[in-house]
């Protein structure tokens, strides 16, 4: 449960400091620092027990059944990377303190800050792969904020777009190869994935998996050709830079290789694809290090060659070189963190970070001056210093490293220039900022930092010093407990001691210490053979892809959607035929087994008229109200063959339906145009109307194939039980309102919703009101017709109470609250129909909007009512009761659902007809005649 | 009896499409509306012909399939919310566009046929 608190806290710490933006720098920075360092705290309890190899797990199942868990894991690995991410991340957090200006929310980036620091933790403690995954992006969309913390700054918002493009990219490649693998080893539980080596690699998609891994792994950690985007994310404040590019955001790519490492590594592709991507990235980084003007940046190529180095170590294919991979981790975060610190630092006094300008800084900040070069030694590997170590563990294992075969001298012979070339940007680090002359028009004078802005800085300095000379007591405990997560194994033997007698390795060093200082001195020849060769602007030639690539699709997009209605409807229904039209023949025969019934004379003579209306709907369509009434032959009809088939509940609503549909679409024709103009070409008629008749041939084969096929139905169950479980005899609506309760529920409220929608769009509609028809002639000017209007009147009555009727009896005969309601509606239209709006409204003033909402709550109490009694949502209760006069009646709570129905039919229909009516009566001073 | 049926919903389905596949909002409400009576049509046939055998308890011995007549009841009534929907956006579009074609406005090619025709 405690490691569930770990990433929760500096959630929770994200939103608490989100809410600080009130109060003062100190009491933000404070409050920012409870939950990191309660989670170090935590970490540290259980640190004991990991060190000791025990591995630490809590799960909380989510869906079992797709293997999705909130799965938190705590072995040696995790722990070395926890202690660095809320370690050096509370040194950041003290450090932004002093160093955001007042201009600056400093709430706002310790909320990223601590976003960010969740992502991480998740990554290290994640056991299952989605899970981890998830984290993953969450560094990528964590770290966009804070490189473009400084918005307003063209760069900073183009750098962090190119981060979150090109690490986007890589999640979505981790994605896939995650995917293929959890699907090898049929689990995403990353115990199961670390334990199925020979499963993975045997498998015919491992090579496959493996470079998609390793694709989100690179991309992440900046290798090369990926690296480009870790320079300009530089454009973000430099206690961002100092967490991201030391600890964390880079070296999840890192975590990603080592966490995976006891179940990929180890094969011959592995060895290459990350054997070599490390060297090529550890050789150039260290090169474009040293040209590099702005200090950031040249940290920036640093950190992209140290990244390099770790990863070569982990290419090797030595189990040492695992474990110095590991050791150089621990080593990189700290001298590389203290080093941006310090950068930070002499860009906020100074005003710059242009290594040009900044000279002779020893004089006017020697104590950031000591603590800087100290580190820059270490990153160049100087003994006694923690980075000499891993250094010399790497030159070691070059040496034994078989990777390239007879060509394998290689390695050591470029590392050793890489180191070199290594000791030559820490000595430009060291010489051209703190010495070298005076300093040349710097925007300020400098002054040393505040007191607590320098004392991350000396934590980190004091481990690199610590660890470089008592490195066994120091970090042997947790190196070895690392080492054994990422090997599976137990360790090789090896010693962590600064002097090892002369051997190779140190002679490398020594080469690689004086080449360095050699390279230093000759620089001037580098710059002017450099600045010869042509610029290749990395931002520019990304920016250009990403433009191109845009307007590729755009093109292409704009060819697909062209925003012609009539293209997407014809592409969907050539897509549906060729889906629904296929397995018709792979089919032997259409006609199946079951008998035929023949064709009596009532049936041909219905059938004639539903075609004969049909076809006359189309060739009339042009004048649309000859071709509306032929459509109502056409409904008219349907409802016939409803009631022929035994179907008269069908029957009645297709009736009803069709008499609201007529009218609905009558008042629409007062709003359109009366007749479609002629605009398909030939050619056009002829390709829908092969179209249209495809697919008219295939859904009629479908619906003989289906016809004639004996019927196997669920529904012998409801016939059975219509009577003893729900209580009525006709067994259509007690489907309705009991055994498919749920259904209906869910249907009133789409007809409720509907409504709504037609209200609304309604709503603040442009006034538009036509005074004449299609063909000229004016709208008739005499008043509603008296006839009409009276027989109407005293019809209401009636009507109503066939409704009651209908409606009472719905559960046994045919009828019900769907009926009921259309019934209602349908005399209440007449009404406005026969006196109009504004007669209507006088009398009857009522709310449609809330009849629907109470139709539906009535539903949806009924339904928890069931709850009362313990019972599922929307079981049916009934009874008989002797009422006197009636005799024994049935009452069951079906029927009050019913009248939710019945309610949220009857304001529907109604408020979208009268909004309708309404309209046409406030646009025009007279009501509209239909 | 059957194929009489399924030639109906066919010659349904083929108008309802011909229709839907129009250019302005009005043929296209008519179209839909076609074919939702076929698609209704299509559904009720899942429980295939019967006649006279209307699901009340105790009016017959043997009954029609009350499933598919429960489904396409309530389909119905959406049925109606959904062209009544369609047919006042076509309204409102109308009003705003000032032409009722389904792409809100009136495409150049078909206008200069107009034009030669």
């Amino acid at each position: 449960m405690t490691l569930l608190w770990i990433p929760l806290l500096s959630l929770i710490g994200s939103v608490i400091s989100s809410c600080t933006a009130k109060l003062s720098r100190n009491a933000t920075a404070t409050l920012t620092l409870i939950a990191p360092l309660i989670a170090l705290a935590i970490t540290a309890y259980h640190a004991p027990a990991v060190l000791a190899g025990e591995t630490l797990r809590y799960t909380v199942t989510w869906v079992p059944a797709i293997g999705l868990d909130l799965s938190f894991r705590l072995d040696g690995l995790s722990l070395l990377f926890m202690f660095m991410i809320l370690g050096i991340g509370t040194l950041v957090i003290l450090y932004a303190r002093f160093y955001v200006s007042a201009q600056d929310s400093i709430a706002k980036l310790y909320s990223y800050l601590m976003l960010f620091m969740t992502a991480m933790l998740g990554i290290v403690m994640s056991n299952n792969v989605i899970q981890l995954w998830l984290f993953w992006e969450l560094t990528s969309i964590s770290s966009f904020l804070l490189i473009s913390f400084w918005w307003h700054k063209s760069e900073a918002r183009r750098g962090a777009k190119m981060a979150l493009t090109v690490t986007g990219a890589g999640g979505l490649a981790l994605l896939a190869g995650l995917m293929i693998i959890a699907n090898i080893v049929g689990s995403y539980d990353l115990d199961t994935i670390l334990a199925s080596k020979e499963l993975i690699q045997s498998d015919a998609l491992y090579e496959v998996a493996l470079v998609l891994v390793l694709l989100g792994a690179f991309t992440k950690s900046a290798q090369f050709p990926f690296h480009f985007w870790l320079p300009h994310a530089m454009a973000a404040p430099t206690p961002v830079s100092a967490y991201l590019h030391s600890a964390t955001m880079v070296k999840a790519g890192i975590f990603l290789l080592a966490r995976f490492y006891p179940a990929l590594a180890g094969t011959d592709i592995w060895f290459i694809l990350v054997g070599l991507t490390g060297l090529a990235t550890l050789l150039f980084g260290a090169y474009v290090a040293l040209f590099k003007h702005d200090l950031k940046g040249l940290l920036a190529y640093s950190t992209i060659s140290h990244l390099g180095l770790i990863t070569l170590l982990l290419g090797l294919d030595t189990d040492l070189a695992a474990v110095a991979a590991i050791f150089h981790i621990i080593n990189h975060a700290t001298f590389k963190a203290s080093l941006f610190m310090a950068t930070g630092i002499i860009d906020h006094e100074t005003g710059t970070r242009d290594m040009r300008k900044l000279n002779g800084m020893w004089r006017y900040l020697p104590y950031t001056a000591t603590l800087a070069m100290v580190a820059a030694a270490a990153m160049a590997g100087v003994p006694l210093l923690n980075g000499f170590l891993s250094k010399e563990m790497f030159f070691t294992e070059t040496l034994s490293s078989e990777v390239l075969g007879s060509m394998s001298w290689l390695i050591p012979v470029l590392a050793t220039i890489a180191g070199a070339l290594s000791v030559a940007y820490s000595a430009r680090f060291i010489h051209d900022v703190f010495f070298n002359g005076d300093p040349i028009d710097l925007p300020r004078t400098p002054h040393e930092a505040p007191r607590f802005m320098r004392v991350p800085i000396e934590v980190l300095v004091v481990l690199c010093i610590l660890v470089g000379i008592f490195p066994h007591f120091v970090v042997n405990g947790i190196l070895s407990a690392a080492s054994m997560a990422v090997l599976g194994k137990d360790l090789p033997e090896y010693h962590l001691s600064i002097w090892h007698g002369f051997n190779l390795p140190l002679l490398m060093s020594a080469i690689a210490v004086v080449g360095g200082v050699f390279i230093y001195m000759n620089r001037k020849y580098l710059f002017k053979f450099q600045a010869s060769l042509p610029p290749l602007n990395a931002k520019k030639l990304f920016e250009r892809v990403v433009y191109r690539l845009v307007q590729w699709s755009q093109v292409n997009i704009s060819n697909i959607e062209n925003g012609s209605l009539q293209r997407y409807i014809v592409v969907l229904l050539v897509v549906v035929l060729l889906c629904a039209g296929w397995p018709l023949f792979e089919m032997q025969k259409l006609a199946g087994s079951a008998p035929l019934a023949p064709i009596d004379i009532h049936n041909a003579i219905g059938a004639g008229l539903l075609i004969i209306g049909a076809i006359a709907t189309v060739i009339w369509h042009r004048s649309r109200m000859v071709s509306l009434l032929m459509l109502s032959i056409v409904g008219l009809m349907v409802s016939v063959a409803f009631t022929r088939f035994s179907a008269p509940d069908l029957a009645l609503t297709q009736l009803t339906v069709e008499v609201a549909t007529v009218i609905l679409l009558m008042l629409a024709l007062y709003f359109l145009p009366q007749h479609t103009p002629k605009e398909s070409s030939s050619l056009r008629v002829l390709r829908d109307l092969s179209i249209a008749s495809t697919v008219g041939v295939v859904v009629a084969s479908i619906c003989y194939a289906l016809l004639t096929r004996p019927l196997e139905s669920i529904s012998e169950f409801f016939i059975a039980n219509a009577k003893t479980g729900g209580g009525g005899t006709n067994v259509v609506n007690v489907i309705l309102v009991d055994f498919r309760g749920f259904d209906t529920l869910g249907e009133i409220t789409v007809l409720g919703i509907a409504a709504l929608g037609i209200y609304k769009v309604l709503s603040n509609i442009p006034i538009f009101s036509p005074t004449k028809d299609g063909e000229g002639r004016e709208w008739a000017k005499d008043k509603h017709p008296v006839l009409l209007a009276s027989i109407s009147q005293s019809l209401l009555p009636l009507a109503l109470l066939v409704s009651a009727y209908i409606f009472l009896r719905g559960h046994n005969l045919p009828g019900g609250g769907f009926i009921a309601g259309l019934v209602t509606s349908i005399a209440f239209i007449l009404q406005y129909m026969a006196h109009g709006t504004t007669w209507i409204n006088e009398r009857f003033d009522v709310n449609y909007r809330k009849i629907i909402a109470s139709g539906i709550g009535i539903a949806l109490f009924t339904g928890m009512g069931s709850w009362l009694f313990d019972r599922p949502f929307l079981t049916t209760w009934f009874d008989y009761f002797a009422i006197p006069l009636i005799g024994k009646t049935e009452l069951a709570s079906a029927i009050v659902f019913d009248l939710g129905v019945y309610l949220t039919v009857v304001g529907a229909t109604l408020m979208i007809l009268a909004s309708l009516g309404n309209m046409s009566g406030t646009t025009v001073s007279k009501e509209v005649k239909i | 009896m059957e194929l009489l049926y399924a030639s109906c919903v066919g010659v349904l389905v083929t108008c309802g499409i011909f229709l839907l596949l129009k250019a302005r909002t009005f043929p296209v409400v008519l179209g839909l509306t076609m074919l939702s009576y076929a698609v209704n049509l299509f559904l009720f046939s899942a429980g295939r012909l019967t006649i006279n055998k209307a699901v009340v308890l105790g009016t017959s011995s043997d009954y029609a399939d009350p499933l598919p007549q429960a489904l396409v009841l309530t389909a119905i009534v959406i049925g109606f919310a959904m062209t009544a929907f369609v047919v006042i956006l076509a309204i409102r579009g109308r009003a705003d566009l000032g032409n009722d074609h389904v792409d809100g406005h009136i495409p150049e090619l078909s206008a200069n046929k107009k034009e030669q025709s």
